[in-house]
This record gives C-alpha cells, sequence and structure tokens, in this order.
C-alpha cells in the first residue's frame, strides 16, 4: 500500500533545524495494523501527514499503491484523502453545530452523494457505532468516547482503504479507549490498513506491527499481535 | 446535505459577528434606497407639477412687459401668427406643445368678458406642411421628467376639458366656445347654450372645471373666428409652449431666441434649475453614502471573516483532511458573503423603501411608491461588495495547511 523511499522531512525552529523524518524507508503493506509509537517530538505526526498526503517532504518518495504521492496535483490528493484514506483524531474534530449524523454525512457530501444516500449510509453507520439513537444530537451532547465514535463512523462513510489515526485514544478513559480500539480492530478485519499513532503501549498492542520512531528515524521493528 | 446547510448553519450558530456586518451593508443599501427613491418621486412630482402648469415657456411680442405669468396674453401687444408656424418646422429638442393664444376684451350677456383665441390641434393637422411633423407625439426631450408623461397624455386627448390642463384642444368648431366655471357663472351659460360674442353667436362646447387660476373667468373660442371677429389680422399676443422641464432649464431658450429673435423668450427656468439641482445634488450624495457605508460594510466584512477563518483553522483542516479541496474551501466562505449580500441588500432596500415612504411627505412632500428596480441595484451592489471583501479571507482560508488538525502539529 505504502512504500516510502528516504524521506526526509525538516523543521526550523528559532534559528535551529528539527529534523522530523530523517531519510527513513518504510514499507505498509495492504490490511497491515501498524502502530506508531515513540517520544513527543520523534516524527510520528509528521510521519502521519506525509502519508495522508498533507505534507510533501523535503526529500523522498511516497508511494501509494504504486503512484508517487506527491506528484499528483492537489486537488486529486484531496480527493485521494475522500475516497481512500480516512483520519482519526485525538481531539475528534467533530463540527460542533452539525449532529452526529450531519458530521458522518460530510465525507460523503464532498464525494457528492445525493442528500438520500448521505443519510440512508450515515445512519447505518452510526448504528454500527452503537449510536442510532444519538443521530440527532450535537457534540456537546455527547460523550467523549460516544463523540470518537462518531468520529469512527464518519472516517468510515466513504468506505476508506486505508485509517490513519492520531492518537485516537488519547482523550478517553481505559474503558472508553478499550472499546474504540475494539472497533478500530473490527475496521482491520474488514480488510483495512489501519495506522496508528499512540503513546499508549496497550492500545500499540492492538496492532500487529509497531514501528517506533526516535528523532525520525525508525529504531527497532517489532512484530506484536493483536490482543 | 450540500454545502449550503453547512454554510447556514454555521452562521446561525455565530450569528453576532454577522450581525454586525450585516448591519452595515443593510444601512449602506438603505441610504441609497431611501435618497434615489424620494429623488426619483420628487422627479416625478416635478414633472407632474409641470403638466398642471401647463406651459413652461412663453413667447411674447418685443415689447410687452410680463407683469403675471398666468395672464401673459393681456398685454395687448401682438406678433404674427407666422411664428408659431416657424416654430413648428423648427422642431426644437423639448418642445412637447406649441398653443398661440389672442386675447380681446368684450361683453356678452351684458357682461364684461375676456374671449381667449386658441388654435386646435386638429388646426394644425389640416395644414398639409405640417403634417408629419410628428411633434406631439414624438419621443423629443429626454426620457426623464415630464418629457415623457407630457408627450404621452398629448398624444390623444380629445376632451374639451384636456385644455385646462394640457394648454390644447383637439377640435374646436369656428362657431364653439369653451367657459372658464368662473365665465359660466357669470354668463350665466351651460353646454349647449347658444352665447353672442364679438358679433356672432356661438355655441358652448364645454364648461371647463375650476383651475383657480385665470383661465377660470375666460372664454375660449377659435383663434381665427376672433382675429376675423375682432378684426385684428393674424396675430397672437403669446405662444405658449409646454416643453421639457429639462429642457426649459438648458438649451431650449437660447434655442427659441435665435428662431425668434425679434421676440421675447420668458421661462420659469430658474424654478426648474433649481428643483433638479437639488434633485441632482440628493441622487448624487445617495452614491456618496452608500460607497462610504458600503465601504465600512467592506471593512467589517473582511474582518469578521479574518476572525472567521482563524475560528475555524480546525474545522477547516478537518474539511481538508477529509477530502475537501481547496474551491470547497474558498466556495464556504464566499457563499457565506453572498448570503451576507443578498440578505443584507434584501433588508436595505425593504428599510430603505419604508424611510423612503415615511420621510417623502415628511421632507419634500412626495408621496414615494416602492421602486423595483433599486432591489436589483440593492442585491447585486451588496452582493459585490460581500464578495469582495470575503476574497482575500476565503483565499486565506483555503491556502490553510491541513496537518494543523494533528495533535501536535
Amino acid at each position: 500500500m505504502y512504500q516510502l523511499n528516504e524521506v526526509t522531512q525538516t523543521y526550523h525552529c528559532r534559528g535551529k533545524i528539527v529534523t522530523a523524518l530523517n531519510s527513513i524507508d518504510i514499507s505498509i503493506e495492504d490490511n497491515e495494523f501498524l502502530a506508531i509509537v515513540g517520544p513527543s517530538g520523534s516524527g510520528k505526526t509528521t510521519l502521519l501527514s506525509v502519508l495522508g498526503g498533507m505534507l510533501k517532504p523535503e526529500h523522498g518518495e511516497v508511494l501509494f499503491d504504486g503512484d508517487s504521492l506527491y506528484d499528483l496535483p492537489l486537488a486529486r490528493r484531496a480527493q485521494l484523502r475522500g475516497t481512500k484514506i480516512g483520519f482519526v483524531f485525538q481531539t475528534f474534530n467533530l463540527v460542533p453545530w452539525l449532529t452526529a449524523l450531519e458530521n458522518v454525512q460530510i465525507p460523503m457530501m464532498l464525494g457528492g452523494f445525493s442528500s438520500k444516500q448521505q443519510i440512508a449510509r450515515a445512519s447505518e453507520l452510526l448504528e454500527r457505532v452503537g449510536l442510532h439513537d444519538r443521530i440527532d444530537h450535537h457534540p456537546g451532547e455527547l460523550s467523549q468516547g460516544q463523540q470518537q465514535r462518531v468520529a469512527l463512523a464518519r472516517t468510515l462513510a466513504n468506505d476508506p482503504q486505508v485509517i490513519l489515526a492520531d492518537e485516537p485514544t488519547g482523550n478517553l478513559d481505559h474503558e472508553t479507549r478499550h472499546q474504540v480500539m475494539e472497533y478500530l480492530a473490527e475496521f482491520h478485519r474488514d480488510g483495512r490498513t489501519i495506522i496508528l499513532v499512540t503513546h499508549d503501549a496497550d492500545t500499540a498492542a492492538f496492532a500487529n506491527r509497531t514501528l517506533r520512531l526516535v528523532h525520525g528515524a525508525p529504531h527497532s521493528n517489532e512484530a506484536l499481535h493483536a490482543a | 446535505m450540500k454545502i449550503q446547510h453547512l454554510i447556514w448553519k454555521e452562521m446561525r450558530k455565530r450569528p453576532t459577528p454577522m450581525i454586525t456586518s450585516l448591519l452595515a451593508v443593510t444601512l449602506g443599501v438603505m441610504a441609497l434606497v431611501a435618497i434615489q427613491n424620494i429623488a426619483v418621486f420628487s422627479q416625478k412630482k416635478i414633472a407632474g407639477d409641470m403638466e398642471s402648469l401647463g406651459a413652461n415657456v412663453l413667447v411674447l411680442p418685443p415689447n410687452a412687459s410680463l407683469q403675471d405669468y398666468y395672464a401673459a396674453d393681456m398685454h395687448g401687444e401682438t406678433m404674427p401668427e407666422e411664428f408659431v408656424t416657424r416654430l413648428a418646422f423648427a422642431r426644437l429638442p423639448g418642445v412637447e406643445n406649441l398653443a398661440p393664444k389672442l386675447c380681446v376684451e368684450t361683453s356678452a350677456s351684458g357682461q364684461d368678458v375676456v374671449v381667449t383665441g386658441i388654435l386646435p390641434r386638429s388646426e394644425y393637422q389640416a395644414k398639409s406642411a405640417w403634417q408629419g411633423l410628428g411633434m406631439f407625439a414624438s419621443d423629443v426631450g429626454s426620457d426623464r421628467g415630464c418629457c415623457s408623461t407630457t408627450a404621452t397624455s398629448l398624444a390623444g386627448s380629445d376632451d374639451p376639458n384636456s385644455l385646462a390642463t394640457e394648454r390644447t384642444i383637439q377640435d374646436l368648431g369656428a362657431r364653439e366656445v369653451i367657459l372658464g366655471s368662473l365665465a359660466a357663472e357669470k354668463l350665466s351659460a351651460k353646454v349647449g347654450d347658444e352665447l353672442p360674442l364679438l358679433g356672432g353667436d356661438f355655441n358652448v362646447l364645454a364648461v371647463l372645471p375650476e383651475a383657480g387660476t385665470v383661465d377660470d373667468s375666460r372664454v375660449f373660442a377659435h383663434l381665427h373666428s376672433v382675429q376675423e371677429l375682432a378684426e385684428t389680422g393674424p396675430v397672437v399676443n403669446v405662444i405658449e409652449i409646454v416643453a421639457c422641464c429639462e429642457d426649459a432649464a438648458g438649451s431650449l431658450i437660447s434655442n427659441l431666441s435665435a428662431e425668434l429673435p425679434e421676440t421675447k423668450i420668458v421661462t420659469i427656468s430658474q424654478v426648474v434649475q433649481t428643483q433638479l439641482a437639488v434633485n441632482t445634488l440628493m441622487s448624487r450624495l445617495s452614491w456618496v453614502f452608500f460607497s462610504i457605508l458600503l465601504l465600512v460594510g467592506a471593512s467589517s466584512i473582511a474582518s469578521v471573516m479574518f476572525a472567521n477563518v482563524t475560528e475555524r483553522r480546525q474545522e477547516i483542516g478537518t474539511l481538508m483532511a477529509l477530502g475537501a479541496s481547496r474551491s470547497f474551501v474558498t466556495r464556504l466562505f464566499l457563499g457565506k458573503a453572498v448570503v451576507l449580500g443578498v440578505v443584507g441588500g434584501i433588508a436595505g432596500y425593504a428599510g430603505g423603501t419604508v424611510l423612503a415612504i415615511i420621510l417623502g411627505p415628511r421632507l419634500l412632500s412626495v408621496s414615494v411608491q416602492p421602486l423595483p428596480m433599486l432591489l436589483v441595484t440593492s442585491l447585486v451592489a451588496a452582493t459585490l461588495v460581500a464578495v469582495m471583501a470575503s476574497f482575500l479571507p476565503a483565499r486565506r482560508a483555503a491556502g490553510l495547511d491541513p496537518c494543523l488538525v494533528f495533535n501536535d502539529a
């Protein structure tokens, strides 16, 4: 699915150069569940941005399904995010003045689906994450765990091949965290590729491979099996 | 769900900053609509006043002294009737109607009366040399003010009563008279009566309604009958000209003087000029107010939009992460601007119209009606300003880095 060749990304901060990704070469296969772990500032989120087609690296090549991601025009990359790549965020990033149903409709609206199709699919997805009775609720009326489940439903709206999750359990309590990870594991079992950034070892344990980044470079690669 | 839904819900969520911008746009449009509306109806009122006034230019013999504008034919001086022909042939722009008059004082039924000889319109049409000139129904003058109104009203009037307002009559027989209301009362005459005048017998064709002018005490007969019976020859005391008010205030007088240098031209151009100048000033001022207030509105919209972009950075980043293109984000903000412009345009039009309806009669004694054309102007101008003011904020939103959606980006 992904092939990264000598990808380098640096930031300039107060006259100093900070290396976020240091000439990394990694390969991520279809239907893989990969956890990216590492200390703060190790380049985890930068790597996720690069994989999501949102940050063109200074050097190197990013291949997605064999195509060079950053040789595609901006509009095409946006389209790719709308159809093949799904995102899950730590802070859920739901639009506060839209209902749960409308939030899930957003990717389909961007994809040009009719209102009828959007409502049918969004209702089905909210039911799948156990929120069929909360479809008209605004995010402020939902618990953190429920908000993340709405976000998961939104991620699935356009049936993406890959889900990029940035600390998806960072704001959740232990029980809800487990519930969210179960959903991600379920999505993985559906055949999707899951790439997850996390600080939490329990969360990382759901992945079948862990990539540890230190100073922008893979430190060690170890295979773990989902619990 | 569509982009419109997204725009509308966001505006409902954060109404306060939008209301400030909306108010500025609405006030700008209100000022324009109110002043333009009053100016247009003031213009129409002047036209109406000019029409009811009748002649607004008088051609007099050179020695005539004018004491009363409405009794301009009572000075006793004469000039050749042929001057009327010359004026008709000259086809001067702005001339809507010519009404030559000859006044003779006489007595009838033991009462002193003034017989005024007038030339009916059929007389012009009978003269082959004047046929085809089309001066009375032609689109002479400008399309503003009294010209169009007067030309239309003169085109087909054949009611004897039209003499009171239009200074002309379609037909008048050689032995027919039209009586002013006071003259009819004085002579105890009514329609159909026989009336001996100047040694001839005349039939009363009509009695004019009271107009409050000297015409009320006049007896109107055919010009050529009066000339014949009073033995004056082919002369007239005055040629009344109904002219477009704009032309009466402009080049018409110099054109008339050039055409008939041996006459004296009198006009109420100063009155016309003053009224037109006030209207023009109001009209121009309305655009100045409009521009200033719209500039304020545009600044307010731009400022609110920039703040809105900053406030919605994460939402925009999320939309981009979910597949929104830059053009979608641009449309999201410009769509909001269109809503502001349309609502501001409509509200400003409604407010301005109500203001004009209230202030028109109080300030200028002008009765005002809504002008739909101003709605189009309001909508286009307000929308254009709102969109232009939102363009840079929209571009800034579209250029945001979507990576900001991540936790520590």
